[in-house]
């Protein structure tokens, strides 16, 4: 386990490593590095200041270990709009981001896998067939078009739910968090649904696929030939094998999630990561881009990690595995 | 012979496929007594697996058993019956154990959930008792340190323990009737004898009817008191298990044993049966061997040959029964 | 035996990604059918006969193609040039569905803020995104499909360093990649395709890639390679039509992914600019007036976005079951 824990964490480093210097080259090397860099209103001291402070008349390769050295530090650059280090400016908005992508994930699951275990128990009935081809609806609805729905129906026609923003915090653990308050609940609902039915759909996909394939198999036979009720079949052997490919998946998907936070974000101007890189596209806020595309990466691949060691752990097969290799 | 815990009447199992209807079981009718050993042969495809199959109630659609099939265990008809009551007979009255030890017993679960909800589903139990059950359970199956083992998964058993696991959990409730699907034939030749005589043991020891299903007439040889032949979806011979051996009524019967090694005299070539089995689907009107058949004549490609009774409790679908025997009384 | 997972598959496992790939293939493929066109005529006559066989495919191919034709006649019939900034008159903005506009002409979806007839600006958006998908699709599959089928050719290092590349640009989501592309590019309609290629090749060249492995396997390759024929010949004429099934029913679900993508690259300003708008760019404008009631003008593009992902989506699901290829969403 420890040797596959390395491995893995060393190749999560080369990831980062990889992105960073296409960061790099996307950023500082193509085009004029002070122009991307400095504010559109800048005089020409700045520039200077810039150019100076960032080595711009040294070699590639040096501004190379100057950039790298820096982002090892923690030092993105300073948002021209914020005033702030970028990086600061990222991690303020990150828990309300976090937070939407967990709702979400949660509710994909909720609808995701009874739909898709019902439509894999009868692939064959209508309620199976008109699952499946609902999701392909899932799948076709564009994010951003349905929040916008979302919007007109339950906030502009019935009036439940609010339409925008993002509702009351507590501090848990000095997080401001809103996922405990009723307010911010309701906040939450509206934007965590429309993220949500793109993977929802997705796992009823995997969740049908894995049911129909788990039923085949003859520990589900040998189950049956044991005299064991219909819902302990379902519910302890099929499940537990098919929700393997669906965590998978799901894990998986939470970084694409965060990244379609950004739509989710402007559609019902959720104060999060997604909004303000928009935001940052909008104003050239150039540093705060950079950061974002940073912290992505970092995100995306330490949630890479978690999942496969998730997958071990839910999966003893691979427990398994590992301690004989 | 004892009284019959295991009777099955003119028993037919059909599955509708986009090719058409096919006939896997045609109409076989055998018993078991209590404590007997039932040996049914057959290539794969002749409707053993799908026999024992049905005996349990485990045939799902497309496959549909005919109504008017009889299967009584203990007297008590399973055709017909809802899914409740019949749930409740599998795994108590009828269990069963299947081919390949190594996809029987479900990754994910460790061993000893896997048998206390096979007590469980039965009988209102204490987990605590059912746990005992299940290390007396696997312990009498040769399973040293089974209070270790129950909390195992099975992925850290070998092929013939994760075997010896499942006939564990087969036998758990002591039921009448044990349905055992080739389950030596994915194990090494070692095991499979051992495997063969402890099964052997504990169902003599609590009177457990016993059809073993398989393609192998060497373990039917050593194991069963009786011998039922399939061919092609029915029962072409049936009888006791040394009377059949040595003096088969129909060619495929013979043709099965002559295929044998052990029965072959050094040096000579192997019999094999020219050929293949047919297709199921939309069988000829004749006997579906005369293809086949050395002996077969005109009448053969046209009529099926009746199940015909002989001496010593046997029976034969021939038109040209093999070693002349007496035909029964009627 | 059920599959076994070792850390090993585990590590190289596809990463997720929001076209939503699923790392678990259809567990009853007939291999008869992953089989090459070999039979031409014949076989592809089956697989048109067995696409009608399912009503929900026939009604998406149906609608489909009304809305392809609608869309590319449009100048012909359309009640107004949308983008003939001269016919708008801003006397005839905001107009409900089904009013008149002061032309004579039955604004049956109403007008937006600048005196736009919602229908002919569907019609004509519609057309941008049909072009748009369809353009980025072509060249990214050309482009996947011959890196894919490189790889798998040339075998050992290069070609695991090109799947590495796949898996990274894989790992990160299209949405992502393209949005910061375009913050770099600018708006565009040819920028919008570049982009979009970009965040797609990938997917053909893991798709083609796979299929051309299996091929490659096959024993008529060997044969041709033994008998020495060239390796273009070899490429071109037996590696990539045996990887086309595969790679067709990738590229219909990938047109109604990449007319998504565009659609919500364009709401969120990036995309194509104000003077030609796509379908996102109109429901991009009409979000403003959501909250004040006026809701025709991001519904309705809307309902034609999503009706014609829908079709296309319904005819790339029937044609996967058609073709068989051992994919799964």
């Amino acid at each position: 386990m420890l040797v596959y824990l390395i491995r893995r964490i060393g190749q999560s480093v080369l990831v980062v490593a990889v992105m960073a210097t296409l960061v790099f080259l996307a950023v500082y090397a193509v085009g004029d590095p002070v122009a991307i860099l400095a504010s559109p209103d800048a005089d020409d001291q700045e520039l200077r200041a810039i150019t100076a402070r960032l080595g711009l008349d040294r070699p590639l390769y040096e501004q190379f270990g100057i950039f790298i050295w820096n982002a090892l530090q923690g030092d993105l650059g300073r948002s021209f709009v914020y005033a702030q280090p970028a990086v600061d400016v990222i991690l303020q908005r990150f828990p309300a981001t976090m937070e939407l992508a967990l709702v979400a994930l949660i509710f994909s699951i909720l609808l995701g896998v009874p739909l898709g275990v019902i439509a894999g128990l009868k692939p064959e009935s209508i309620l199976g067939r008109t699952i499946m081809t609902t999701s392909i609806f899932g799948f076709s609805l564009p994010n951003f078009w349905l929040g916008l729905m979302l919007i007109l129906f339950f906030a502009v026609q019935l009036r439940w739910l609010p339409a925008s923003g993002r509702g009351e915090t507590v501090d848990v653990f000095g997080v401001p968090l809103s996922m405990f308050t009723w307010d911010g609940l309701r906040h939450l609902f509206l934007p965590a649904l429309t993220l949500s039915l793109y993977k929802a759909s997705l796992v009823i996909r995997i969740a049908q696929a894995g049911t129909r394939e788990v039923m085949l198999q003859d520990y589900v036979r040998f189950a049956r030939a044991k005299g064991l009720s219909r819902n302990r079949i379902v519910f302890v052997h099929v499940l537990k094998n098919m929700m393997i490919p669906v965590v998978t998946v799901l894990g998986l998907e939470l970084g694409s999630m965060i990244a379609f936070a950004v739509v989710t974000e402007t559609v019902f101007a959720y104060p999060g990561m997604g909004k303000l890189l928009i935001d940052s596209i909008g104003r050239l806020d150039r540093p705060v881009i950079v950061a974002y595309l940073m912290l992505t990466v970092v995100i995306f691949v330490i949630i890479n990690l978690v999942v496969d060691l998730l997958y071990a752990a839910i999966d003893p097969r691979v427990r398994l595995t590992d301690s004989k290799g | 012979m004892s009284k019959a815990v295991l009777d099955v009447k003119d028993l037919s199992v059909r599955f509708r496929t986009r090719e058409g209807v096919v006939t896997a079981v045609n109409n076989i009718s055998f018993s078991v007594g209590a404590g007997e050993v039932l040996g049914l042969v057959g290539e794969s495809g002749s409707g053993k697996s799908v026999t024992g199959l049905a005996v349990l109630g485990l045939i799902d659609p497309p496959g549909e058993v005919s109504a008017n099939s009889s299967i009584k265990v203990n007297g008590r008809e399973l055709v017909g019956l809802p899914e409740e009551p019949l749930r409740k007979i599998r795994g108590k009255d009828v269990a069963m154990i299947f081919q390949d030890p190594m996809t029987t017993l479900n990754p994910v679960l460790r061993i000893d959930t896997q048998m206390i909800e096979a007590i469980r589903a039965h009988e209102k139990i204490s987990e605590k008792a059912a746990r005992e059950r299940a290390r007396q359970a696997l312990e009498k199956v040769g399973i040293p340190s089974a209070d270790e083992r129950l909390k195992a998964y099975p992925g850290q058993f070998s092929g013939g323990m994760r075997q010896r696991v499942a006939i564990a959990t087969a036998l758990l409730n002591r039921p009448t009737v044990l349905v055992a699907d080739e389950p030596t034939t994915a194990l090494d030749v070692t095991i499979q004898a051992q495997i063969l005589s402890e099964v052997q043991d504990l169902c003599a020891e609590t009177g457990t009817a016993l059809v073993w299903i398989t393609h192998d007439l060497s373990v039917v040889a050593g194991l069963a008191d009786r011998v039922a032949v399939m061919y092609a979806g029915r029962i072409v011979e049936e009888g006791p298990v040394t009377a059949v051996l040595e003096a088969p009524i129909h060619p495929y019967a013979a043709g099965l044993i002559g295929s044998v090694p052990s029965r072959n005299k050094r040096g000579e070539p192997l019999a094999q049966i020219r050929g293949m089995t047919p297709s199921l689907v939309n069988l000829p009107p004749g006997c579906p061997f005369a293809p086949r058949c050395d002996y077969a004549t005109e009448i053969c490609q046209t009529t099926m040959p009746e199940a015909t009774p002989y001496e010593g409790e046997r029976a034969a679908r021939c038109h040209h029964p093999l070693s002349s025997p007496t035909p029964a009384a009627a | 035996m059920a599959e076994t997972t070792t850390p090993e598959t585990t590590a190289n496992r596809a990463t997720g990604n929001d076209a939503g790939r699923v790392p678990h293939g259809d567990p009853r493929v007939d291999p008869a059918l992953t089989r090459p066109p070999e039979q031409g005529e014949s076989l592809m006559r089956r697989h048109i006969a067995t696409f009608f066989e399912s009503k929900t495919a026939t009604v998406g191919f149906v609608v489909l193609v009304i809305l392809i034709v609608a869309a590319f006649t449009a100048p012909l019939w359309a009640p107004q040039d949308p983008y003939d900034l001269a016919t708008l008159s801003i006397m005839n903005n905001m107009m409900r569905p089904g009013e008149t506009l002061d032309t004579g002409v039955l604004a049956i979806l109403g007008t937006d803020d600048q005196g736009r007839d919602m229908f002919s600006a569907v019609l004509y958006g519609m057309r941008i995104s049909l072009t748009v998908g369809a353009v980025s699709v072509l060249i990214a599959s050309i482009i996947g499909a011959s890196v894919g089928v490189f790889a798998a050719y040339m075998g050992g290092r290069i070609e695991s360093f090109l799947m590495r590349v796949v898996d990274l640009q894989l790992s990160f989501p299209a949405i992502l990649v393209a949005l910061i592309l375009l913050a770099v590019f600018g708006r565009g309609v040819d920028k919008v395709i570049i982009a979009l290629i970009i965040v797609q090749w990938a997917y053909y060249a893991r798709t083609v890639r796979g299929s051309a492995l299996v091929e490659k396997r096959r024993e008529y390759i060997e044969a041709a390679r033994c008998l020495s024929l060239p390796a273009r010949r070899l490429i071109f004429k037996h590696l990539l039509p045996n990887c086309l099934p595969p790679l067709i029913v990738v590229a219909t679900v990938q047109i109604a992914n990449a007319i998504a993508l565009e659609a919500t690259l364009s709401f969120l300003g990036v995309g194509v600019p104000v003077t030609e708008p796509s379908l996102g760019m109109l429901i991009a404008n009409g979000y403003r007036y959501l909250l004040s009631g006026n809701y025709w003008i991001s519904t309705f593009p809307g309902v034609a976005l999503v009706i014609l992902i829908v079709a296309i989506n319904l005819v790339g699901d029937r044609l996967r079951d058609v073709l068989n290829p051992r994919l799964s969403r």
